[in-house]
């Protein structure tokens, strides 16, 4: 399994110019793929600008997007987006897209929040065909979600699956429907699977809060989130080995303090 | 700390005495609005587990409470004249009057406040820092905030009823009782040293048939213990507040808001029939108080933890009961099965025990039922149901592949039947260019090869033959499915034309002429496979593919003779299934994968999928492999959990009574030897993952140890 970092581009009030100075720290790191997290209506960078903003600064370490909400853009735009980062990173992306939780990223684009699950597979059937617009053939692809459909989805276009968190155990469970459906849809071999948790490195506080705000539509979940926030170097030790053992192919692990030290501090949780 | 917990059964009294022991300081009243010595139900059964628990929490209650015990390892099941005893389970049960009256001095001893006696009518009234809704299925508090809490309460499973009986059981017992209105069932258990528990119960229509919902709790007690005089023995039965109902399902989103939690069954029920309501309660209060140990000054932190850890497992033990009740709702469908698979199949129902376990638990049981799939010989010794034959297929694994080339090596793995497919009848029938065929004399002479290396290793071969339908002229597999070829395509043909996927071209819909063609196409490719020398050949029915895309109204609207209703959708696949029958040889097995349902809301449902499966036998089908979804992309009800197929397959089998063939991703010979034994399939789908553990084992040794051997 490959241990990835995530971007701080969704915690709200991080400066610009933190987030390029922590992808350049990353390409250094012990990490194999740096990724970002989407969303429209709340305090963010654009999840393409800030890969295209690392693809300049970085040589070596991958990027994805861990995912973008596909429907909540036109399909050719974001097809163009992909292929755009993509190419300024030599190839270095990986394209995850999910239909997102949040109703109001939907009224913020205006889109129409019914029938999103049949539009990201159009994206995705868009982006099989996508060469005209500059898509590299062979672009990595992955789909989230958690209902049966998602799956079907992800099986039917993608190469691997994009899971949104939780312990192991939860990953496992969804890994096993992500496999069953690969074969149901007739793919041969296996889908990659990656998974995701959140950090913050000795602190109770700050980083728990970013997940009750940046969760708050889910209710009384958000509390569960913040509580799953891996804040020691053991929790994170244990989560890495649980994710291993579990089948992921790539652990990715989002901060949730936007602060360069908790980068390097992670680094060396991982060396 | 000021708690007010509301509710003094078992839940909110261990929750007290747990709160109490860990800081005295705490001040803790429990309120019931009913008298200390007020029960209703009977007995309450533990597990070896939970008593483990208690025993850690509070270890002075723990030992008066199994001194109390009723233990016995046994469960017995009565059906059709026979008793089959199945030993190696440890069961335990109290009167519940008893545990709460334990509970209660405990309590009391450690300086909690119970009040008895105390309506309280709004849960807001209620002034502490922590509120405890112990207050059972109907609570008061869960209903206060039932839009916070995200409350689901529905009736699941039969209608039933809770006596006592002064026969004293040693095992616990379940009676299936033939009537003429249809099974009843009896779960009942002893719980002290001169009682029992007994619950009768039965679906709705058998209840109405039998005139129970005429009768009052006198009526119905006379009624049950006439219905039940033989196995009662001259024991009578006892009410208290005996009356039928239907069991409520309680869920809960989230069990806390603010500083309100919670606890038992007002939380969350779990079926009767895996007994486990007070052990999950006990539990709950167990990991509340434990909660409140690490977060001292932090509640909500304390009450997000206690539902971090609790609602996991609830939602299994929730799972597991739904599978049990719906089992018990349709356990008549099983009343024709010989007593050991319908005994496994009980024992096995929700999902918790399987083969493996219970052969650690009972091996005489499970060495009989083994003994029973090879023929039942006396004191016979055999492998477990996956390895006994069927017809003449060697073992009941099957493995399946797409790709010819590797059928040699199934065999070699030891399968039964090696099911090589999809195989297109025609080039322009195939999914993609690398879909393998039967067009030709020259491709059967191909396949004929590989026949003969399968029969060789003793496994046997079939074929699933298919028209891809709407779903051809796809790129290969390798980066997506319902990918159009870009060029190079052939045209689609579909009952209506409408395009599958994003992006593919809309077929034409086949007229007259054209279905003779297609039909005919199947039974030259029958032809030709039987010539290759296959021993099954499985029509293709499933997954959105031609001949399926004809029995599901999402994409079959044709208003001519071959659309419309059930009759009108199955006709055109059952003329191709005749036409297949008559072409291939009389004495080998003919199979049809069918979709039984499509997970749509205007799709197939799985009553016809059933009605079509029992056609189907009739007609000559002696296999169906059941499949569900994909007749079109986005099937709202699409659902791929572990087992996805197997309740699928089990109401095919009871329901049509035709074998059937299940797969679902089933990896492991236990799940497959759980679905076998408890005749829920005839014939299992393996997927074996590769795993780094037999690379090794099967890695020839690296040239260094190779030459240090020498």
């Amino acid at each position: 399994m490959d241990v990835g970092i995530g971007l701080p581009n969704t915690i709200p009030g991080t400066d610009g110019r933190v987030v390029v100075e922590w992808a350049r720290r990353a390409d250094s790191g012990p990490f194999s793929t740096l990724a970002v997290l989407d969303r429209l209506a709340y305090d963010s960078i654009d999840p393409f600008a800030a890969l295209a903003a690392a693809a300049g600064v970085t040589e070596r370490v991958g990027l994805a997007t861990m995912i973008a909400i596909g429907p909540l853009r036109n399909a050719a735009l974001l097809v163009k987006q992909a292929a755009s980062v993509d190419a300024l990173s030599g190839g270095r992306l990986t394209l995850g897209l999910a239909v997102g939780a949040r109703l109001d990223d939907y009224e913020a684009a205006g889109v129409d929040h019914r029938g999103r699950g049949p539009r990201l597979s159009e994206q995705l059937a868009a982006l099989r065909d996508g060469e005209d617009l500059g898509v590299r053939p062979d672009l990595p692809l992955l789909v989230g979600g958690m209902a049966g459909p998602a799956f079907a989805r992800m099986a039917r276009y993608a190469d691997g699956y994009a899971h949104n968190g939780g312990p192991p155990r939860t990953f496992a469970r969804a890994a096993a429907s992500a496999l069953a459906a690969w074969s149901d849809l007739g793919r041969p071999g296996r889908p990659l699977l990656w998974g995701q948790g959140y950090f913050a490195l000795g602190d109770d506080q700050a980083g728990a809060a970013y997940l009750r705000d940046y969760y708050a539509f889910t209710g009384p979940f958000a509390e569960k989130i913040a509580a799953g926030n891996l804040t020691s170097a053991r929790a994170i030790r244990d989560f890495v080995r649980g994710y291993e053992e579990a089948g992921c192919d790539e652990l990715i692990l989002f901060p949730t303090v936007a602060d360069l030290d908790q980068l390097d501090r992670l680094a060396e949780v991982l060396a | 700390m000021r708690v007010r917990i509301l509710g003094a059964g078992p839940a909110g009294l261990y929750l007290a005495i747990l709160l109490k022991k860990a800081d005295r300081a705490h001040d803790v009243a429990v309120i019931e609005r009913n008298a200390p010595d007020a029960t209703f139900g009977f007995g309450v059964v533990f597990s070896e587990e939970t008593l483990g628990a208690l025993r850690d929490a509070d270890p002075e209650s723990h030992l008066q409470i199994t001194d109390t015990f009723a233990r016995w390892p046994a469960i017995d099941i009565h059906y059709r004249g026979r008793l089959l005893r199945s030993r190696g389970h440890a069961f335990s049960a109290t009167p519940r009057k008893l545990l709460l009256h334990i509970l209660q001095r405990r309590a009391r001893e450690l300086g909690v406040e119970l009040r008895f006696d105390t309506e309280v009518t709004d849960a807001a009234d209620l002034d502490a820092d922590l509120v405890v809704g112990a207050d059972g299925v109907n609570s008061l508090v869960r209903g206060t905030y039932a839009e916070d809490f995200g409350e689901r309460v529905a009736p699941q499973g039969c209608k039933y009823v809770w006596f006592g009986t002064d026969l004293v059981l040693d095992a616990f017992t379940f009676i299936f009782k033939a009537t003429e209105a249809g099974l009843v069932q009896v779960h009942a258990y002893p719980f002290d040293e001169h009682t029992s528990t007994w619950i009768i119960e039965c679906p709705e229509h058998t209840w109405r048939r039998l005139g129970f919902d005429a009768m009052d709790e006198a009526e119905s007690l006379q009624a049950c213990e006439a219905l039940f005089a033989e196995e009662l023995q001259g024991h009578r039965l006892m009410t208290n507040r005996s009356l039928w109902t239907s069991f409520l399902l309680v869920r809960n989103e989230s069990w806390h808001r603010g500083n309100v939690v919670l606890l038992g069954d007002a939380a969350h029920t779990a079926h009767f029939s895996i007994g486990s309501g007070t052990k999950l309660a006990m539990e709950d209060a167990i990991a509340l108080s434990q909660a409140f140990l690490r977060h001292p000054r932090d509640l909500e932190r304390a009450l997000v933890d206690y539902e971090l850890e609790r609602q996991p497992v609830v939602e299994r033990f929730q799972q597991a009961a739904g599978e049990s009740a719906a089992y018990f709702s349709r356990v008549e469908q099983y009343a024709h099965m010989d007593p050991m698979p319908f005994a496994f199949n009980l024992l096995t129902r929700s999902g918790r025990v399987t083969h493996a376990n219970l052969a650690q638990r009972d091996p005489q049981f499970v060495r009989v039922l083994d003994a029973w799939f090879h023929g039942g010989v006396p004191g016979a010794v055999a492998p477990p149901p996956l390895f006994a034959p069927w017809r003449d297929l060697r073992n009941r694994v099957v493995r399946a592949t797409a790709e010819p080339d590797r059928m040699p090596e199934l065999a070699r793995s030891g399968a039964g039947l090696v099911l090589a497919g999809p195989v297109a009848t025609t080039l322009d029938g195939r999914i993609s260019p690398d879909t393998p065929t039967l067009h030709d004399d020259e491709v059967a002479a191909a396949w004929a090869g590989l026949v003969d290396e399968v029969h060789a290793s003793g496994a046997h071969a079939g074929v699933l033959l298919t028209h891809a339908g709407r779903r051809g002229s796809t790129r290969p597999p390798a980066r997506g499915a319902d990918l159009p070829l870009r060029e190079g395509g052939w045209a689609l043909i579909a009952p209506s034309p409408i395009a599958y996927a994003p992006r593919m071209p809309a077929p034409r819909a086949l007229d007259a002429d054209a279905m003779n063609s297609v039909r005919d196409a199947f039974a030259v490719a029958a032809r030709r496979a039987a010539g290759a020398g296959f021993d099954v050949l499985e029509l293709d029915m499933g997954q959105g593919y031609l001949l399926a895309s004809f029995l599901s109204p999402e994409s079959n609207k044709r208003d001519d003779d071959y659309g419309g209703d059930l009759d009108g959708r199955l006709r055109f696949p059952l003329r191709v299934l005749d036409a297949v029958r008559d072409a291939w040889p009389e004495d080998r097995l003919l199979a049809v994968r069918l979709n039984v349902m499509d997970g749509t809301r205007h799709g197939l449902k799985l009553p016809e999928g059933i009605a079509i499966a029992r056609e189907l036998a009739t007609h000559g089908c002696g296999l169906v492999h059941v499949v569900a979804g994909q007749t079109v992309p986005e099937a709202p009800q699409a659902d791929y959990r572990r087992g996805f197929l197997t309740p699928l397959a089990d109401r095919v089998r009871a329901e049509a009574r035709v074998p059937t063939l299940v797969g679902g991703y089933l990896t492991t010979p236990d799940e497959a030897n759980t679905i076998l034994g408890a005749g829920r399939a005839d014939l299992c789908l393996l997927e074996v993952p590769d795993t780094d553990l037999e690379r090794q084992v099967l890695a020839a040794p690296e040239p260094a140890t190779a030459a240090a051997l020498a």
